[in-house]
């Protein structure tokens, strides 16, 4: 046999292999890698979809309402400490009495991991819009809603999207453990080592590495897309921050 | 921090605690159910004698090692408080991770004796595939003891118990279905939603044996956490999950475990590795002692004692002492 074409690089070579390639699995009777990996990475990537659309439809109008009337900042943060200090298995085992095991299941998990960043950072999204810009608003005429909608959201926008980007990442790095759920997702040739060996298990973590890294440069492209232009002259030359200090002139233009 | 601080982020905590419940009680009803099991004896089927105190060994060293989970941490407390009987100088080393970690443990004198199932060591050390492992527990040991003593490793005589994979069912499940063992599920499967651990849906002494030997193909099958198996069946979730011989919930949940009458699980009967080397310094005692405290060491046993600690919270020490004791080897 001819030396392989990734040889040089060792065990990770032969994980990399497993990824285009299918094989006998260790403890024989089925085939692992190539093709099979496919259905894997679907299924990871719909559960974390479902779960990051599901978190951003619960703490996007929470933290802007939150924002907004300027109260209950303890929840508003806080809520971020104990959702990441809750283990997202013990969640899954605790849903088990109530919805069984499944999609539903560890969707449920995956929100309640996905809500803090988002809520948080939608929080401080608003309390960090000038309180001059909404007084200007409010005197304008628009109602509280209006507020909300046309001038808060927008200039929370990067924040909120920060805060989606984060959990994006967590989300997807944590549905590895859906298999212990009852969902197959990329987390499968990681818990399952008996059947696809040391090779599995790391061709599975390099796959859940490069989705984590493709969804953080989608999202970063998708933010600086809904970036309003005024925040974005002011934040040119400070790289990825972004600061608040608009002119309050240039928005009255464009509202 | 000061306690306003607490008792704030108390709060916080109780309210997404509060969230968690609000979002969970839309779900449906539940009930709890976490009793322990009854105090059953663990000295059936014994009946060796005592384990007699030789002061020759004192002068021998041993360092007993066991993997990292409550059966094997068990084991190896048995064999402990057994040798130290039998008057060797005994410490302990029981939380080796896995086999792998283990062995070389042993391999590198840092343990003397671990306890491993013989299935395991055929399909981890050896790379013998599922569907070539002997199905006899006496053919399975000699191999494990031929290809060992090769390594200058000794494979003492195993145990009674063996701690393999089982077909279980609520009783009233079993009994609506008329089933007793695994081939009277033919016919019936396609109805049933079969859970296991997420390895068993491409092992072949898992699902795959049940679908290729038995020609059995379920309803859905489920992966779930070890832990979780028993607790589906004990929400009706599961009409049949995968469950281990030892699992002490077996026994609390009344569960009818399916006679694998096509013998397709191969067997896990735990086996003590030591060095030959070692086995040779420590004497005839070693051995005597070891295959004394196995005698007793039976499935029904071996569940008793798993129970104790991972439902009734003791420590494996104290209930290997419990075993000992109860069984008569120490005084």
């Amino acid at each position: 046999m001819t030396a392989p074409p990734l040889a040089f690089l060792g065990e990770f070579g032969d994980a990399i292999k497993l990824i285009f390639h299918s094989r006998e699995s260790v403890a024989g009777g089925s085939q692992v890698g190539g093709s099979q990996f496919l259905g894997l990475l679907a299924t990871h990537v719909e559960l974390s979809l479902v779960a990051i659309a599901a978190a951003c439809l619960i703490a996007v109008p929470i933290g802007l309402w939150l924002g907004h009337i300027g109260r209950f900042q303890f929840i508003a943060i806080s809520t971020s400490n104990v959702g990441r200090a809750v283990p997202s298995l013990a969640l899954i085992a605790f849903f088990v009495a109530y919805v069984g095991v499944g999609f539903t299941n560890v969707t449920m998990a995956l929100v309640l991991l996905a809500i803090p960043p988002i809520l948080t950072n939608a929080y401080v999204g608003v309390r960090q819009v000038d309180p001059d810009t909404v007084d200007a608003a409010r005197g304008m005429g628009l109602t509280e809603l209006e507020i909300t909608r046309s001038v808060e959201l927008p200039l929370a926008m990067p924040l909120i999207f920060g805060g989606i980007r984060t959990s994006m990442v967590n989300v997807v790095a944590t549905a590895t453990i859906a298999p212990l759920g009852g969902v197959v997702t990329l987390g499968d040739p990681i818990i399952n080592v008996s059947t696809y060996g040391e090779a599995g298990r790391l061709a599975a973590a390099i796959l859940v590495a490069l989705l984590a890294v493709v969804t953080e440069l989608g999202l970063g492209a998708l933010q600086r897309a809904v970036t309003p232009a005024g925040l974005k002259v002011g934040s040119r030359g400070s790289g990825r921050r972004f600061r608040f200090s608009v002119p309050n002139r240039r928005l009255e233009a464009s509202s | 921090m000061t306690l306003k601080r607490i008792s704030r982020s108390a709060l916080s905590a109780l309210l997404a605690l509060a969230c968690v419940l609000v979002v969970a009680a839309c779900g449906s009803s539940s009930s709890n159910s976490s009793s322990s099991t009854s105090g059953t004896s663990t000295s059936a089927g014994s009946g060796g004698g005592k384990i007699t105190s030789n002061p020759k060994n004192k002068s021998v060293k041993l360092v007993i090692g066991s993997k990292n989970f409550t059966e094997q941490k068990v084991l190896g407390d048995i064999y402990a408080q057994a040798l130290q009987a039998a008057g060797y100088s005994v410490t302990t080393q029981l939380n080796l991770g896995d086999e792998k970690t283990a062995l070389a443990a042993l391999k590198s004198n840092q343990i003397s004796a671990y306890p491993e199932y013989t299935g395991t060591a055929l399909l981890s050390f050896f790379g013998v595939k599922t569907d070539a492992l002997p199905h006899d527990p006496g053919q399975a040991y000699d191999e494990v003891k031929t290809r060992f003593a090769k390594q200058g490793i000794t494979a003492e005589p195993p145990t009674p118990f063996t701690s393999s994979n089982e077909v279980a069912l609520n009783p009233g499940e079993a009994k609506k279905l008329g089933v007793t063992k695994i081939s009277d599920l033919k016919g019936k499967a396609p109805k049933l939603k079969l859970y296991g651990t997420p390895e068993c849906r491409q092992r072949l002494d898992c699902l795959l044996g049940l679908e290729k030997v038995y020609g059995l193909h379920f309803k859905s099958f489920t992966p779930v956490d070890p832990q979780l198996r028993h607790t589906v069946l004990e929400k009706h979730q599961a009409d049949v999950s995968i469950v281990f011989t030892t699992d002490p919930q077996n026994k609390r949940d009344h569960l009818v475990l399916l006679k694998d009458d096509k013998h397709m699980f191969p067997p896990y009967n735990s086996t003590l590795l030591v060095k030959t080397a070692t086995a040779n310094k420590a004497g005839p005692d070693f051995a005597k002692t070891v295959d004394l405290v196995n005698k007793g060491l039976t499935a029904p046993v071996m569940q008793e004692l798993n129970g104790r600690v991972d439902l009734d919270k003791q420590t494996p020490e104290a209930v290997a002492k419990e075993y000992l004791k109860e069984s008569g080897y120490i005084g």
